[in-house]
């Protein structure tokens, strides 16, 4: 568990952060800050901007404005703000709604390969298996696997390669009770560790987080065609 | 763009030196040579606004580009087609697989591309980009394919066609080029400005149709 | 950041393999486009021979050209390529990965074909080696520049016809000197210089090829 030590005294924050979909602000002036062992919940309706939020933190959208970063140890200053940034890109997991499977590979193939994508070896790709159920499917290929096998096994990730920020878009969706209550878990364990996730649900988990929700965060006007540059501009008359 | 139109065709019809080879046919010179310094400016023009929406994210920038694109196609099409009308009278044939002309139809590609690129995409500000990416590639591709298509060309063809007699330095004949140059150049630029309004105006059409949908 | 690059070099390899045997494929379209010339310009074995040098360069283009399509999009489906920017290796590094797995994965094996084909047009003996080193040289060229075409049309459904109007402008070159190697050594005169040439086309892209691929391919992140 010599990964997990480094998962303390890290912080991670939001500034500000401004984001636009389609030439549609989604959210405007959103901050957060979480440090190690800590968790946020991100509620809100259908669009609210939970999902782009998450792809926002994990690098793959750019903000409008504002920042985010995270801070090694307690008194450290920051050591990153902002996005696409490479070694940001290494503390963090993402799971989102596609699982990212390949089904001619088999699970254990597939977290092999996932843990050697971000660096690891495989050390903990068995770990990984049993952690999520998986570990008697571990030698079949991901074609053969139901819904919530895949959806499993591509939580699985998370375990195989040890990041301290979690970020799950709806990581419950095809997941039956048991499943849920494994993940629940399984986030546990990694905020006991000293992790941190933010995490895009409408079921209530039973872990201990503050709420984010999107709803306090809408833009002041509705819309906005454009924040770079009003098209409106020419001929008002 | 008018003035400088009827001056040029004015110089090119009453005043014209005839060149006792190719007769009334070097006319056609008029026509052809500003287009194809046009088609190859305007993808100049184009590959800057790209690199400044790149690095400046400047909206018009975009505009410029995706603008100026039917507009550079156009020429390479009038560029192509006046050339090969040329070419009949001249050498016989319709078209000659010359390394100038090849690389011209080469750029027409290049055009094509990237107005289709353009269209394939719905999402403006990724369209764009998109097509600055594309555009960039092109132009650093252009030097190469121009280079390559010259030396396949002077391999497989001794020049021997290029017989084009003594249109380089007569004012007779340089007179209605010049004019049709600046013609074709404000031409250019009124076009471009036009089509540059339409396109604001679409898009405006389109903020206010995002504002009605979001006000529901 | 190695161990990144080869695991997914690597599973391209092998994806390439399970996946419907993409090389195989490509490899019958190789030989059957090619067998079509004689059907077209008669089967007269001077003439085929003559136009042999172009008409495999013309197949190989093709053949390269038809699963560039698929070189992201499948990953852009299955949101693998999302993960493929979270790895610490730099995600051109990571382009550069997939783009020498689609080299193994389509131009190598018609390269190895082509000895056969060779012989099918009639390609002069003698001119064979130069043909296999241009092949080897001036392909990664195809799968480099093809990326960035691969790049741009990653969102788009049916981006297949698209790819091809964008990357074939850009593959002239390739061919201009590829034929030209070829045509040396059968006249005997050096093929050196077209052979440097299509080398360098084939550096230049590979260093280009990544860098506007990957822009293309955090566009379509977006």
């Amino acid at each position: 568990m010599t990964e997990q030590q480094a998962f303390e005294h890290l912080s991670f924050y939001g500034d500000d952060l401004t984001c636009e979909r389609g030439g549609r602000v989604v959210f405007s002036d959103l901050s957060f800050a979480l440090s190690s062992g800590q968790a946020l919940l991100l509620r809100g309706p259908n669009g609210s901007g939970k999902s782009s939020l998450l792809r926002l933190l994990a690098g793959f959208l750019a903000p409008t404005r504002g920042g985010f970063g995270y801070k090694h140890g307690p008194d450290k200053e920051a050591i990153s703000l902002g996005y696409r940034l490479g070694d940001f890109t290494t503390l963090i997991h993402y799971v989102g709604h596609q699982t990212a499977l390949k089904p001619v590979f088999t699970a254990r193939e597939t977290l092999t390969q996932a843990a050697a994508l971000f660096g690891h070896d495989h050390q903990l790709v068995d770990d990984a298996l049993n952690a999520l159920n998986l570990g008697a499917l571990a030698d079949l290929s991901v074609r053969y696997f139901s819904e919530g096998q895949q959806r499993r096994l591509a939580l699985a990730r998370l375990i195989a390669s040890p990041r301290p920020i979690w970020l799950l878009d709806e990581p419950t969706n095809g997941l039956d009770a048991d499943s849920a209550e494994l993940l629940t878990n399984l986030m546990k364990q990694h905020l006991t560790n000293g992790g941190m996730i933010i995490a895009a649900t409408h079921l209530e988990m039973d872990i201990d987080a503050n709420t984010l929700n999107l709803k306090d965060f809408l833009p002041r006007q509705n819309f906005n065609s454009d924040t770079r540059f009003d098209w409106s501009m020419e001929e008002s008359a | 763009m008018l003035v400088g139109f009827v001056w040029g065709l004015y110089l090119i019809f009453f005043e014209n030196y005839v060149d006792y080879q190719q007769r009334e046919t070097v006319n056609i010179m008029y026509l052809h040579v500003p287009s194809a310094w046009m088609c190859m400016s305007a993808y100049a023009l184009m590959a800057v606004a790209s690199a400044v929406s790149l690095i400046w994210r400047h909206p018009l920038a975009d505009l410029t580009a995706k603008a100026t694109a039917p507009i550079g196609m156009a020429f390479t099409a009038l560029a192509l087609i006046t050339g090969s009308l040329w070419g009949k009278p001249m050498w016989g044939t319709w078209w000659e697989w010359d390394g100038r002309m090849t690389s011209v139809l080469v750029l027409f590609f290049l055009y094509m591309g990237y107005i289709a690129l353009w269209q394939a995409i719905d999402n403006f500000d990724k369209a764009a980009k998109a097509a600055s990416i594309l555009a960039l590639v092109g132009v650093i591709n252009l030097p190469i394919i121009k280079f390559s298509v010259e030396w396949w060309n002077t391999l497989h063809q001794p020049a021997s066609f290029m017989r084009s007699g003594g249109m380089a330095v007569d004012w007779g004949l340089m007179g209605p080029m010049v004019a049709m140059l600046v013609a074709f150049n404000a031409y250019y630029v009124t076009v471009l400005l036009w089509r540059m309004k339409a396109e604001l105006m679409e898009r405006r059409l389109q903020a206010i149709s995002m504002g009605m949908a979001a006000g529901r | 950041m190695s161990r990144s690059f080869f695991a997914l070099l690597k599973r391209d390899l092998q994806l390439g393999w399970r996946q419907g045997n993409t090389s195989v494929m490509v490899v019958a379209f190789f030989i059957m486009a090619i067998s079509l010339f004689p059907f077209g310009v008669g089967p007269e074995m001077t003439v085929l021979g003559r136009i042999s040098a172009g008409v495999l360069w013309v197949a190989l283009l093709f053949s390269a050209m038809l699963s560039l399509d698929r070189l992201f999009q499948a990953d852009f489906e299955d949101g693998s390529l999302e993960q493929l920017t979270l790895s610490p290796t730099p995600l051109s590094a990571i382009v550069f990965a997939k783009c020498v797995a689609h080299w193994i994965n389509t131009a190598l094996p018609l390269i190895i074909a082509t000895p056969i084909m060779s012989v099918l047009l009639n390609l002069p003996s003698n001119a064979l080696p130069t043909m296999i080193i241009a092949m080897l040289i001036g392909s990664p060229a195809l799968s480099f520049i093809g990326a960035v075409g691969a790049g741009l049309t990653v969102a788009i459904r049916r981006g297949g016809v698209l790819v091809s109007l964008l990357v074939l402008p850009l593959y002239i070159p390739s061919l201009i000197f590829g034929v030209s190697a070829v045509d040396g050594a059968i006249n005997n005169i050096a093929s050196g210089p077209s052979l440097l040439i299509l080398a360098a086309i084939s550096l230049f892209s590979m260093v280009i090829g990544p860098l506007a691929a990957t822009a293309a391919i955090r566009l379509a992140l977006e």
